[in-house]
């Protein structure tokens, strides 16, 4: 198995034709992930054993006529997410030792619809970063040129993806951690409405924001797998009870009468005129397809990210809390006392980023802070949230840039948190809402990838994918592979 | 319950502290947020702190111009959604072993800490 950009939907095809078996595959993407690890940092943990035994069930499976649309398919999974038996560290020396004694349920959810894992993708620690770059286990690197950073914080899903060594990866969203590397590493990414996919196992960081979600090579191969992920769970008391349509069913529709709205604040002086072109040129494939398009305006939305800089750390705050080096997690040396026990195992187990996110978040739900910043920060939540439903009665989805810039070189935004901020400036906003977002590849500056945004209302998933699919049909952007790896 | 400052002493902390957004902070302030954020920052820390959470609030402070009169918080990513309750019953079973082997420290299936009570 050699060719470089197969898709999910054209390796279930070969599987269920008997071209290869799951074996095989696994055993292939295992040699592919071994070759590219030292030059992308993609994976913390790879789980070969325990792939190729689930692929050989997958074959046996499907030799037995038990086989699912995506029985033997490997994937992997960004390592927020628990797995029995496996290390899961969230990307932080703090569970650097971590092993999961229960499955998230959408691994369990992937599981039981046949796919095999490979394995567990690096991160931003705790999912807090845009680059990558606050993994205690090194940053990854974007295949497309290895000096850039692949985007944050599922840099491991996105770059893994990009490179081919896997077909696809769940990854999670809480500020733009799906979009905003899926458009720096030329990959399709979507975050699906916020309570779409069950949290149960999934590491929290922002429990108001945080969904988890796909990257993959194509919008079809993230219809193939949302299914099996989405759905009503007991276990998260945030899970939505919402009927789960088969997303693939309706990637085909015309886009005929479709109304795309064009954010006017998404169009500001931040972007690179290079990337607005590329937006712009793909606009015009919509056009081409039968859709209106329409400037609308949220005016509010510029006060996104400080508004999430606000409600996100605050809610990290408390969630990270539960790390006290007493049932889990790190510990420090011979504490002097419970005290000691607590600040020296945080002060140590945490990174230089999460400390900040936390110190931030304590800062403003202390006393005599919380109404200057917390409670302003949801009113302005609010505004936020009502502009994007006014603008769904003018149009009914919003299109536009995933990110101001091309990826960025390593290091470069280091030592200004403001500057790293902002590189979520497009993103943040569907977020505060709680609506689904995506990001397709739409060309290419100087090299590097380039997203377009789709934003659409709650639970318009489906047409979010059929939109991208149909883009995906008139353009092969998403097909480009990164010559290093091809 | 966790050793700490004393409530009133916290409460005279906050009082004091209090500031309008947009002001610099103080090393002071970054000791008291690490201490009730029950983070041990080491000496090269505390300045990069300093200063990267005076520029954080600095730039959280543009909400202060945004018109939310007579606006509610959002308490909810969902509109018209609240949180969902279950009924308090015992769902899972006891796997109390399994969840000690990520313990740092356990004995006769007790979580180990250092003394609280002299």
């Amino acid at each position: 198995m050699s060719a470089p950009a197969p898709t999910v939907a054209s390796l279930a095809r070969g599987l269920a034709e008997g071209q290869f078996s799951s074996v095989e595959l696994t055993r292939a993407y295992l040699e592919r992930i071994a070759a590219a690890q030292p030059s992308l940092n993609a994976f913390i943990t790879v789980t070969g054993e325990a792939a190729l035994k689930a692929a050989a069930e997958a074959d046996a499976a499907r030799a037995a006529g038990r086989a699912g649309r995506l029985t033997g398919v490997p994937i992997a999974h960004k390592d927020i997410f628990c797995t029995e038996g496996v290390l899961t560290t969230c990307g932080s020396k703090m569970l650097g030792n971590f092993v999961s004694p229960y499955d998230a349920t959408i691994v369990s959810g992937l599981r039981a619809a046949g796919t095999v894992m490979l394995g567990k993708l690096n991160m931003d620690e705790f999912a807090m970063g845009s680059s990558n770059e606050t993994s205690y286990f090194g940053p990854v690197r974007n295949p497309w040129d290895t000096q850039m950073v692949p985007g944050g914080s599922s840099g491991g899903s996105a770059a893994s993806v990009a490179a081919r060594i896997v077909p696809a990866a769940t990854a999670t969203d809480t500020g733009g951690s799906i979009r905003q590397p899926a458009a720096l590493c030329g990959v399709t990414g979507i975050k699906p409405t916020y309570g779409r996919c069950s949290r149960y196992g999934m590491i929290a960081f922002a429990s108001s924001l945080d969904q988890a979600g796909l990257i993959t090579v194509s919008a079809e191969d993230a219809a193939l797998l949302l299914g099996p992920m989405s759905g009503f769970d007991p276990r998260d008391s945030t899970s939505v009870d919402s009927p789960v349509p088969d997303y693939t069913a309706t990637l085909g529709d015309s886009l005929q009468g479709l109304t795309i709205g064009l954010v006017r604040e998404f169009f500001d002086k931040g972007l690179d005129a290079a990337c607005e072109q590329r937006i712009r040129d793909a606009i015009a494939v919509y056009e081409k397809l039968g859709a209106k398009v329409r400037e609308v305006s949220c005016p509010n939305l510029p006060l996104s990210v400080p508004t999430y800089y606000v409600v996100a750390p605050a809610e990290c705050s408390s969630n990270l809390a539960r790390f006290d080096g007493v049932r889990f997690g790190h510990r420090c040396d011979s504490p002097k006392n419970l005290l000691d026990l607590y600040c020296r195992s945080r002060g140590e187990g945490f990174g230089a980023e999460v400390k900040r996110r936390i110190m931030t978040g304590t800062y403003v739900l202390s006393a005599g802070y919380y109404d200057a910043y917390y409670l302003k920060a949801q009113r302005v939540r609010q505004l936020i949230s009502a502009d994007f439903a006014r603008a769904f009665k003018e149009c009914d989805l919003l299109v536009g840039p995933t990110t101001p810039t091309p990826a960025f070189r390593i290091g470069a935004k280091c030592d200004d948190p403001i500057t790293m901020y902002l590189n979520d400036i497009y993103t943040i906003g569907a977020n505060l809402a709680g609506l689904p977002g995506m990001s397709i590849p739409c060309g290419f500056v100087d090299g590097l990838p380039i997203g377009l945004q789709i934003v659409g209302p709650h639970f318009s998933e489906a047409r979010m994918l059929n939109v991208a699919h149909r883009y995906q049909q008139e353009t092969d952007w998403h097909l480009k592979t990164p010559s290093a790896f091809a | 319950m966790i050793p700490g400052p004393a409530k009133a002493g916290f409460r005279r902390f906050c009082r004091a502290s209090y500031r309008p957004p947009n002001m610099s902070l103080t090393r002071a302030d970054i000791e008291n947020i690490a201490r009730l954020a029950r983070l041990e920052l080491t000496e090269t820390e505390i300045p990069v702190y300093v200063d990267s959470l005076s520029k954080i609030f600095a730039f959280v402070g543009e909400l202060d111009r945004a018109p939310t009169a007579g606006t509610d918080p959002m308490a909810h990513p969902m509109p018209g959604l609240a949180q969902r309750l279950r009924v308090d019953e015992v769902t899972e079973a006891n796997r109390r072993e399994t969840y000690q082997h990520n313990a740092p420290k356990v004995e006769a299936g007790l979580y180990l800490v250092p003394k609280v009570i002299e």
